[in-house]
């Protein structure tokens, strides 16, 4: 296994070391073919490597704890690297690169807004998911609450993330493996979707951590190399870097500053709460947590998550501006020289300069890189969505806790089958549809749905479950609906004249979540029900075991 | 969690220590780092003029470049600080209740 990465790394650096000499000067023609042929054969290499993994942890998936959580046996650092592996997804490295190169300094608002929620999981929750949980969010939810009713509830919210999230994913995945190898939009998605089913129903939370692993080490170090070859042409001065991307950018010095994604400030202190408070309730990311031993290993695995993340943002800020100078004064990589579009779209920015730091076979090493990045991500995001559908509502919402393991392990290879091809059919449905929004809608949920309930039940002594099973939903449907009437999908995605949305806020965060907030708390102290005094009785039974790990779920050893 | 387990821990005045110090801390940090950041986002919102300002007269890197990138550093390093406390007296205390109570 060992091997495996270690041949993605020896790879990575022959191929910075052999790049090195061959950059500089006109790189000429593009030789479409050439391109294409390294793409695929560096994507070839990872899948045969990814599957490697696969049966190698096939062999060592037996129980629900294997599956769902790699045996609990996953180190701080190992689990750092996966989280930073399902945190930098393809929108990131792409999205973000873009943002930088279209509006410079606004790119790097949003990647500090997509950091900042990471200290935040560590101090509040981190340990506590740990200490409480099992397999997933829902199991501390539901420590002293009411199972059946909140098991659903979460298992709602968590669906509805993962299935956003998810088609996101797909699209993207489609069009960027449509524009890199040259292959047909439907096949993409359906590769993804058999690979992601493949390597979730065999290898379970084992093979996803590592295949996050390796394509977190193969993501960093593209990125790396990227960022020392743009300062490496300016002799490793931003002075220099930034002076030039101001001469060529049109929007000259306005770049440095920033500029209108930030019109108003309640859009972005609420857009910030999306991010921020979002990250602390993906259910892809909580159940990561479920993998390491205790909550010493957890508290670990944010603190290198965090540097790992931090460092990527950092770089892709310098990628943006390096974009800036390199890709968007280069006529090779323009669609329309005149409106400055680039070949294959707004997200191209990262990949062509990937071209223009390394020529075609570093091209095809951050194509191939690109697509590992959606293979892992979405693989991490169907494992959570199958865990949902199999141990919380199968097992104990549909079994009310009786059902066997084996059956249960049987659920969620079906469900992992069933959410693939689910995504495979949304992938494909979405092919032509703005899906931008859905990754910031999914946050939206998570920050409004299963960030206040699981918060309120790891520190509220008198949350009930009326009120965590009401405001859940209060924050899941006020998220949806805040969204659909707001301007990103009202106006730009079912196409009503500009100025008719309902409500003018593209992120409607602090409406949402506050209603989450408000009608937990509310439907709480109102609640004079007897389940209501049971729920508040076994608060403190439930604290000294977050506080103290006393009670917790192990580690099993192999 | 047996009953008499919960009332032993309970009554451990380590406990009360650990309870204290920890959610007194943790919300200390959670502050800091919303601080930070809202203060950050506030500035972005009303005080672009700050930001755009130049950080040496002969500079054309702004202000608002450098304290973006304070901004990413101190989640890690606020993440680090709770890391070290929480491995040193977190950690020291829970282990003493746990050789206590079981």
């Amino acid at each position: 296994m060992r091997n495996i990465t270690l041949f993605g790394l020896i790879t990575a650096l022959l191929l910075s070391v052999s790049t090195v000499f061959g950059a500089g000067g006109d790189l000429g023609q593009v030789q479409k073919q050439g391109v294409n042929l390294s793409a695929i054969l560096m994507f070839l290499v990872f899948v045969g490597g990814t599957l490697g993994i696969t049966y190698w942890a096939a062999k060592r998936t037996k129980t629900a704890k294997d599956f769902y959580t790699a045996g609990g046996g996953i180190t701080g650092f190992q689990n750092g690297l996966a989280i930073a592996g399902d945190f930098m997804s393809a929108a990131s490295f792409l999205g973000f690169s873009a943002m930088v190169y279209n509006k410079g300094y606004d790119g790097l608002i949003f990647s500090i807004s997509g950091l900042v929620g990471w200290p935040i999981v560590m101090f509040l929750m981190a340990e506590q998911l740990r200490n409480l949980g099992k397999y997933t969010f829902a199991d501390v939810v539901t420590y002293r609450l009411e199972p059946t009713p909140i098991r659903s509830m979460a298992a709602c919210g968590s669906l509805v993330t993962v299935l956003l999230y998810l088609i996101a994913q797909m699209v993207g995945a489609g069009q960027l493996i449509q524009l890199l190898f040259g292959l047909e939009y439907w096949i993409a998605v359906v590769l993804v979707g058999v690979l992601m089913i493949l390597y979730v129903t065999f290898g379970g939370m084992l093979a996803t951590t590592w295949v996050q692993i390796t394509k977190a080490v193969l993501l960093l170090s593209g990125a790396t190399f990227m960022a020392f070859m743009v300062m490496y042409k300016y002799g490793f001065s931003f002075e220099a870097l930034f002076t030039q991307a101001t001469v060529v950018h049109k929007d000259k010095l306005a770049i440095l500053a920033p500029g209108g994604l930030v019109s108003d400030p309640l859009s972005t202190i609420s857009m910030g709460l999306g991010w921020m408070f979002g990250t602390a309730g993906l259910p892809h990311i909580l159940m990561r947590f479920f993998t390491v031993s205790d909550a010493k290993e957890a508290r670990k695995s944010v603190l290198y998550a965090t540097g790992f993340i931090g460092y990527f943002y950092l770089l892709i800020f310098v990628i943006g501006f390096g974009a800036i100078v390199m890709v968007s004064t280069n006529p090779e990589y323009l669609a329309d020289a005149a409106k400055g579009t680039l070949k294959g779209g707004g997200n191209m920015p990262a990949v062509h300069l990937a071209h223009a730091v390394g020529g075609d076979i570093f091209l095809g090493f951050i194509s191939a890189v690109a697509f590992a990045t959606i293979l892992a991500v979405v693989s991490g995001l169907t494992l959570a969505g199958a865990t949902s559908v199999s141990h919380d509502l199968y097992a104990n919402v549909f079994r009310r806790g009786r059902a066997n393991e084996a059956d249960e392990m049987k659920v969620s290879k079906y469900a992992t089958f069933a959410l693939g091809i689910l995504a495979i059919i949304l992938g494909i449905q979405f092919e032509k549809q703005n899906v931008g929004f859905m990754v910031f809608l999914a946050f939206n949920v998570a920050a409004s749905a299963n960030f206040p309930v699981l918060l309120l039940s790891v520190y509220w002594s008198k949350l009930t479950t009326r009120g965590a099973f009401i405001g859940g939903f209060v924050g899941l449907i006020s998220a949806v609906a805040l969204m659909i009437i707001g301007p990103t999908i009202w106006e730009e995605t079912l196409g009503f004249p500009k100025g008719s949305a309902l409500i003018q806020y593209k992120y409607p965060t602090i409406f949402s979540m506050t209603l989450g907030f408000v009608a937990i708390w509310f439907f709480s102290i109102t609640d004079k029900s007897a389940r209501a005094q049971v729920d508040k009785d076994a608060f403190e039974a439930q604290n000294i075991r977050c506080q103290t790990g006393i009670g917790a779920e192990g580690a099993v050893s192999h | 969690m047996q009953p008499d387990m919960v009332s032993k821990v309970k009554q451990h005045p380590k406990y009360r220590e650990l309870l204290a110090k920890r959610t007194v801390f943790s919300w200390i940090l959670t502050f800091v780092m919303c601080a930070i950041y809202y203060g950050f986002i506030l500035l972005v919102a009303f005080r672009k003029d700050v930001l755009k300002t130049p950080i040496a007269d002969n500079s054309i890197i702004t202000i608002g470049i450098p304290l973006g990138v304070l901004v990413i550093l101190s989640a890690f390093i606020l993440t680090g600080i709770y890391t070290w406390r929480a491995n040193g007296t977190f950690d020291d205390l829970t282990r003493e209740i746990k050789k206590d109570v079981q």
